[in-house]
């Protein structure tokens, strides 16, 4: 017979973690963590600089001080979880096959199935960067698990592209190191890493950061020899005659995060395009009923903080669906759909149904530009019911706002919520 | 009258901040939007500090790398020196969180600790 669990959790990272934790809290025991590493705590454990948890622990924890805080709790409350372990398939029946070096494959049924696979790097392959495919092109996160984790050193002479805060974070490390980083190029007018991480990661150590810079030719066939970036105009194409040439034989590349949602799709989860992640109501529960998604498999976040906050409402609703709690208790279904335009590039979530949501709902968005001195606006139907204005807001910053369920019912003809941007 | 450019590092604003220096001392700090951007300033060019993170090597554990960090934050002017200092470091498994790597590194006085637990047992 085909073993059950009231709750399968799909990654141990960050997001599984606080879910597992939360749905045990909240009454339910059988529960099991699915994970593909040789350990708990995903993309945390290579993240060994400081800088997390201001939010939730209120002091600077590096990613794997951070990850123990939830393991040790996770290992307290003896949760199941199973590493090494690859899941294979999801149906929308909620069986799941997974597969590892001692069962082989099996196939287990969930009741529910809270998805927190994460996310990984966009690759080359995305990029059109023209020239050989020679040795010595590594995404920012695979260098930083060789060094971080694994020990070995990628390069000696590097050139960055990408500014995200992967990639400053490794132009640091690798200085450490004792490499040379010799620029880092980033397409946009402006960087999408954080202010402090430009400072802390490249000022410091006198790297140069090339705005509006891309590269245009990589040299060398077995292994990197250099590469040649140059200037773009405003719609990102290469200035001719801004060409310039480094001698290299490391480039890594830090260019966006991709949500991981290959199983999402095998069970027809229906995906947002802004995000390329699924579209969830108010409980974190995407189209299928009973699976629910949280962490950077949802939305690439910023602060695993705020992982954290959002993996335990999904651990908390997969609770209430398992225990009966989401049914019976509530008011009538009222849904209402949020709507991002004007600046705001997307909500999670996508729709609250006003009957079912807790006392307050926490909206998080991304904005799609640098806005100064403007307002979020929020709107119920015509009528705007907040303006509050915020001194900058910009795209690598996540924004929410809170929904309140009594401010809601005063509203029993609510069709649709929109959050925008408005200069005054 | 010495000048000095920092940017901010406060908020996604990144204020351009001036500081106007006389024999070492801070006459006036320019540019900033928020007293958060002052108080970031004067510190930045009186004793700029950061919290150095890195990893040393171990044995006989589940893992073969240690992260760790400075338990207090470490004089800019001596990021390098500290890193160096890590790198001849190997310990032995079993590590936890917080256990001293490394007692006073590069004359700071500044200690490094595990910021992970090693399993002792392991073929690494």
């Amino acid at each position: 017979m085909m073993k059950s669990y009231e709750i399968v959790i799909i990654g141990g990272g960050p997001a599984g973690l606080a879910a597992a934790l939360e749905a045990k809290e909240s009454g339910v025991d059988s529960i099991l963590i699915l994970e593909r590493d040789r350990e708990l705590g995903g993309i945390l454990n290579q993240c060994i600089h400081n800088g997390f948890g201001l939010h939730t622990f209120k002091e600077e924890l590096t990613g794997p001080e951070y990850a123990y805080r939830f393991i040790e709790k996770v290992l307290e409350e003896k949760i199941e979880y199973k590493l090494n372990t690859m899941v294979m398939d999801i149906t929308q029946s909620k069986i799941v096959t997974y597969m590892n070096k001692t069962e082989g494959l099996v196939h287990i049924q969930a009741e529910s199935i809270i998805l927190a696979m994460g996310c990984r790097e966009r690759p080359r392959g995305a990029l059109n960067i023209p020239g050989f495919r020679p040795a010595g092109i590594f995404s920012a996160g695979t260098a930083q698990r060789l060094v971080n984790m694994e020990g070995y050193m990628p390069g000696r002479e590097v050139v960055i592209l990408g500014s995200g805060d992967i990639g400053l974070i490794m132009a640091r490390r690798l200085t450490l190191e004792g490499a040379h980083v010799k620029v880092v190029a980033e397409i946009m007018p402006y960087s999408g890493g954080l202010k402090r991480n430009i400072v802390q990661c490249l000022d410091d150590f006198g790297i140069p950061l090339r705005l509006s810079h891309t590269i245009v030719d990589i040299r060398g066939v077995d292994r990197v020899e250099g590469v040649t970036i140059a200037q773009v105009d405003e719609h990102m194409k290469p200035i001719p005659g801004t060409e310039e040439d480094y001698d290299c034989d490391t480039i890594l590349l830090s260019v966006g995060l991709i949500p991981e949602n290959e199983l999402s799709n095998k069970i027809n989860v229906q995906m947002n395009a802004v995000t390329s992640g699924p579209v969830v109501n108010e409980s974190l529960e995407t189209n299928i009923e009973g699976v629910f998604a949280c962490g950077n498999v949802l939305h690439v976040h910023d602060l695993v903080d705020y992982v954290s906050e959002e993996a335990a409402l999904a651990g908390k609703n997969a609770a209430k669906y398992v225990l009966g709690k989401f049914d019976g208790q509530e008011a009538p279904a009222h849904t209402v759909t949020l709507e991002a335009v004007d600046g705001v590039r997307y909500t999670v979530p996508k729709t609250v149904n006003i009957g079912r949501m807790a006392d307050t709902v926490k909206v998080r968005f991304r904005v799609g530009n640098v806005f100064k001195d403007s307002y979020v606006s929020v709107y119920y139907d015509d009528e705007r019911v907040l303006h509050r204005k915020k001194m900058i807001m910009a795209p690598g910053e996540m924004e929410d706002i809170t929904l309140d369920r009594k401010r809601l019912q005063e509203y029993p003809d609510l069709k649709k919520i929109t959050v925008k941007i408005e200069r005054e | 009258m010495e000048k000095r450019e920092l940017i901010c590092i406060g908020c996604p604003l990144g204020c351009m901040i001036t500081v106007n220096m006389q024999d070492g001392k801070v006459v006036k700090v320019t540019g900033n939007t928020c007293p958060r951007g002052e108080k970031y300033a004067l510190k930045e060019v009186t004793c700029p500090t950061r919290i150095v993170t890195s990893s040393v090597g171990v044995s006989g554990g589940d893992i073969r790398v240690l992260s760790v960090k400075a338990r207090e934050a470490v004089p800019k002017d001596k990021i390098f020196d500290c890193a160096n200092a890590l790198k001849s470091i190997k310990v032995a498994a079993p590590v936890r969180i917080g256990d001293i790597v490394l007692k006073d590194a590069a004359g700071t006085g500044i200690p490094f600790v595990a910021t992970k637990n090693v399993k002792s047992g392991g073929t690494l």
